[in-house]
């Protein structure tokens, strides 16, 4: 009998900010003539500092909670949205989250459909290499201001860690893929905005007619009937999903909400995430049926084993922690469609030193410190000398990741003054719990959150944006833990 | 074993311009200005300084590096001209630059001098610079109130105030200055305010209003520095000599250790230390006359009244209050508007400092003039409370 292929564990992310719907109608029904008519609900968005990128980060180091990292020996970043066209945006994922060296990263692309094309690559390379894989798709898709998509999309990311062995999450059973060039919607590689097609042609003649036919070929590939399938989870509009079910004979009640009224659809991230809120609340023996959208389909059968998918906050968490927003003109603001004036300060030359970037891709993009092997300080940067003035050794320190180490605000302020595009612009100092101090930027905190000994975690976050060279670096950020 | 410069170092002309926003002034007519009120007041020819000192901190903005600003402002005979740059000490620098010359016998006669035209950026407050290319990869994008302003809330939670406390005698001290400045006719910002006006400004980071916040100001100030003996050979009978020299800068523990809890400056302490040996301080309360400290955030002034140990721990907001630093206190500083209202060009400010104590010292103060002052205290605090650079100057009248 062969060893089972399925999901070890499963993380995922959504931005802080939720904006609620009926903000945008407000702003936006002088357009559109529906002011405030179907809005409800949120909508993820990202802060400015925020990109697939960062989102990636945070919903991996979410799935890798707790596990050694050195079991993962290959890593895909799935996207629609990756920031850079050509630098390996997956090899940034892989050393922000400290992977080893030797891991094989790629960035997967080219449509929605690419998270779940990731995630079956990630159970062939399972099946046939040492190690583990990681899939984590992402997405923040910018829409046109009153349009359809405005409302419909969020931003969010999902991490799915694929392995073999008898302690898994959920089995893999089956799948199968379709291809075609069916063309509901598509944004061309120098675009910022999707071209979208009538809605009732794509349900009738896309989701209609390529989804059931993978399902079908997926359920006969797992050897499972259709009846035995417990949760779909379909990528797309529930209304959609619903017709789906219909079609392919299985019940209404087997289908996943879409997280519309939460979040709205996070693009290559969606069918991950909302397979991760079946795991999620899923019981030993479930078969579940994922199937995507996207120039054709692939649909994946799995059987739950009743194990808890997430080691850290999981999609429940991700879904909790938001704060409803009202500012609308802000989210055009951080999705970079408006341009609001920040003063002569903001004109300040951010060019970044490479060479500098490269000699220290440790220190800032991974966030490792040092810790003196004499006196045992943790520190922050690692340098030639030791910083505990007992001690000051020269080269006694070896590298000491920091990211996942909590902290204590020992200082702070909310600046005003300083540019930022989300004021006040909110740094301290910051003790970490093992010891390091850092000077440090906080994300996602508004005025009067902190007080000197507010916990603190570090979060992955764009640093600063070179819009003349279209260039933006990463460090971490400081941000209140809550709970 | 050394034994310091205390008393070695004698200065026989200072000069200062009018500070404030110079719009029809560059660097090089600042300098003029502060220059030649200093050689008349040293009563010596130009060509006789031998050797020379320019403090510039922002000179990517308008003054340039090197030491040919100075030399091709004053036009002179090809002296060696020496630039300094240590952040808000700069001025400061050029004077230990200057004094140590003397002391050492190389020159009877230097000359240091610090200028800064900040007011040619065309937006508020100060220029924006790199702060090299691995800090500027991680260090937060800070702007000075907003690095300064950290102090207020680890002081208050160290010492167990609450804000409003704080706040209150944050607004005393900016108070406190505008008071002061009024009656100096070369201060940027001469009006007065009230307590309520600066509780009440609009906040720029907190816990720093608008009035709690030092002008940014174009400026230039100068010392003319020799030797005692030499000094009375040009006929000064009552004579300001320069008892301590002072300089600690941090050298990563703020940042970096946990020993720091961001409520105090530890350079501050350690160049006071150092100040009060060389010129035999042991109670500064007592002993020093009158202070210029580096006040370009109100809440800097009232951590410094404990770090340069005029205030016991956690009592420096009841002592300022208590109106202990104000003209009619014990130990009055800032009597000439300080960085908050003289202005802060920031490589003119130690020697501005000086200026202040240099006249007070002299009894030429007019309508701001302290009963007799014999012994005064210079402090700059370069950078941010958790990195920077600071110096400690004591002059004292040299006693004949």
């Amino acid at each position: 009998m062969t060893v089972p292929t399925g999901i070890r564990s499963f993380g995922a992310y959504l931005p802080r900010l939720r904006l609620e719907r009926t903000a945008i109608a407000a702003a936006t029904g002088w357009a559109t003539g529906t002011r405030g008519s179907k809005a409800r609900g949120v909508r993820s968005c990202c802060n400015w500092d925020e990109d697939s990128l960062t989102m990636a980060v945070e919903a991996s180091r979410d799935c890798l909670t707790g596990s050694d990292r050195n079991g993962v020996t290959w890593l895909a970043f799935a996207s629609t949205t990756h920031p850079f066209a050509d630098r390996s945006n997956a090899g940034v994922v892989a050393t922000a989250l400290n992977l080893p060296e030797s891991l094989r990263a790629a960035d997967v692309s080219g449509s929605l459909r690419a998270g779940t094309g990731a995630l079956l690559q990630a159970f062939a390379q399972a099946r046939t290499a040492t190690g583990d894989a990681l899939v984590v798709a992402a997405d923040r898709r910018i829409a046109k201001p009153a349009s359809e998509q405005e409302m419909s999309f969020g931003h969010g990311a999902a991490a799915i860690r694929v392995g073999t062995g008898d302690d898994l999450v959920a089995e893999l059973l089956g799948s199968a893929s379709l291809q075609d060039d069916f063309v509901d919607h598509y944004r061309a590689s120098d675009a910022t905005f999707d071209y979208a097609l009538e809605e009732r042609w794509v349900r009738d003649e896309g989701y209609l007619k390529i989804v059931p036919r993978a399902i079908e070929a997926a359920l006969a590939n797992a050897g499972v009937a259709a009846s035995a399938v417990r949760h779909l989870v379909i990528q797309g509009p529930g209304r959609f999903a619903s017709a789906i079910a219909k079609a392919t004979g299985m019940a209404a009640d087997t289908l996943q909400d879409d997280l519309h009224a939460v979040c709205g659809d996070t693009g290559t991230a969606h069918p991950l995430l909302m397979l991760g809120t079946v795991l999620e609340k899923a019981t030993a023996g479930d078969v579940i049926l994922l199937a995507s959208f996207g120039q054709g389909s692939d649909a994946i059968v799995f059987q739950s084993t009743g194990r808890a998918p997430s080691p850290g906050h999981g999609c429940r968490g991700a879904i909790a922690d938001g704060s409803p927003d009202r500012e609308y003109l802000r989210f055009l603001s951080n999705c970079g469609l408006v341009d609001i004036d920040w003063g002569m300060r903001a004109e300040r030359d951010n060019r970044t030193a490479q060479t500098v970037a490269w000699r220290k891709h440790r220190d800032v993009t991974a966030f490792i410190g040092g810790k003196c092997s004499r006196c045992g300080t943790v520190q922050f940067p690692k340098s030639r000398a030791c910083v505990n003035p007992e001690c000051r050794a020269f080269d006694t320190q070896v590298e000491h990741p920091l990211a996942d180490s909590g902290g204590r605000v020992k200082t702070f302020t909310e600046d005003w003054l300083a540019v930022t595009r989300s004021p006040p612009h909110v740094y301290g100092n910051v003790a970490l719990d093992d010891g390091a101090n850092v000077f440090a930027e906080f994300a996602d905190t508004p005025a009067a959150a902190l007080a000197v000994g507010t916990p603190v975690r570090f979060v992955f976050r764009i640093k600063d944006v070179d819009a003349l060279r279209g260039f933006h670096r990463y460090f971490w950020k400081a941000t209140p833990v809550r709970n | 074993m050394a034994t310091g410069i205390r008393d070695k170092v004698a200065i026989v002309g200072m000069g200062c311009s009018r500070f404030g926003e110079r719009w029809d002034s560059g660097p090089d007519d600042l300098m003029v200005e502060a220059f030649q009120e200093a050689v008349a007041d040293a009563g010596i020819e130009r060509d006789r300084i031998e050797a020379a000192w320019l403090g510039v901190f922002y000179q990517e903005q308008s003054t340039s590096k090197s030491g040919l600003p100075l030399s091709m402002a004053l036009r002179l005979p090809n002296t060696p001209v020496t630039r300094v740059e240590n952040l808000c000490a700069t001025g400061t620098e050029a004077l230990r630059g200057a004094a140590y010359a003397v002391a050492a016998g190389a020159v009877d006669i230097a000359l240091a001098m610090g200028v800064e035209k900040l007011k040619d950026t065309g937006f508020g407050g100060l220029p924006e610079r790199t702060k090299g290319t691995f800090d500027d990869l991680w260090h937060p994008g800070f702007t000075p109130p907003g690095a300064f302003a950290q102090l207020g809330a680890a002081y208050a939670a160290r010492h167990g105030f609450k804000m409003d406390e704080v706040k209150r005698a944050m607004a005393h001290i900016s108070w406190k200055s505008h008071e002061n400045a009024a009656s100096n006719p070369r201060a940027h910002l001469r009006n007065r305010i009230t307590i309520d006006q600066a509780l009440a400004a609009p906040m720029i980071s907190y816990p720093l209003g608008t009035y709690d916040c030092c002008g940014v100001s174009d400026g230039a100030a100068c010392a003319i520095v020799t030797t005692p003996e030499i000094a009375a050979t040009l006929g000064k009978r009552e004579m300001v000599t320069i008892k301590a020299l002072a300089l600690a800068p941090s050298n990563g523990v703020e940042m970096g250790h946990a020993s720091w809890d961001g409520s105090y400056t530890l350079t501050s302490r350690l160049a006071a230390e150092r100040a009060y040996r060389e010129a035999g301080i042991t109670d500064p309360g007592a002993q020093i006359d009158l202070m210029e400290v580096h006040d370009c955030f109100s809440i800097t002034e009232l951590v410094l009244m404990e770090d340069l140990g005029f205030s016991a721990p956690g009592r420096a907001v009841h002592d300022v209050l208590d109106g202990r630093y104000d003209r009619d206190g014990a130990v009055p500083c800032q009597t000439d508007g300080g960085l908050k209202c003289f202005g802060h060009p920031v490589g003119a400010s130690g020697l501005r400092m000086a200026y202040e104590i240099y006249t007070q010292l002299l009894g030429r103060a007019g309508g701001r003039q302290l009963q007799a002052p014999t012994l005064g205290l210079t402090h700059n605090l370069g950078g941010i409370p958790n990195r920077n650079v600071a110096s400690v100057s004591i002059l004292g009248l040299l006693k004949g």
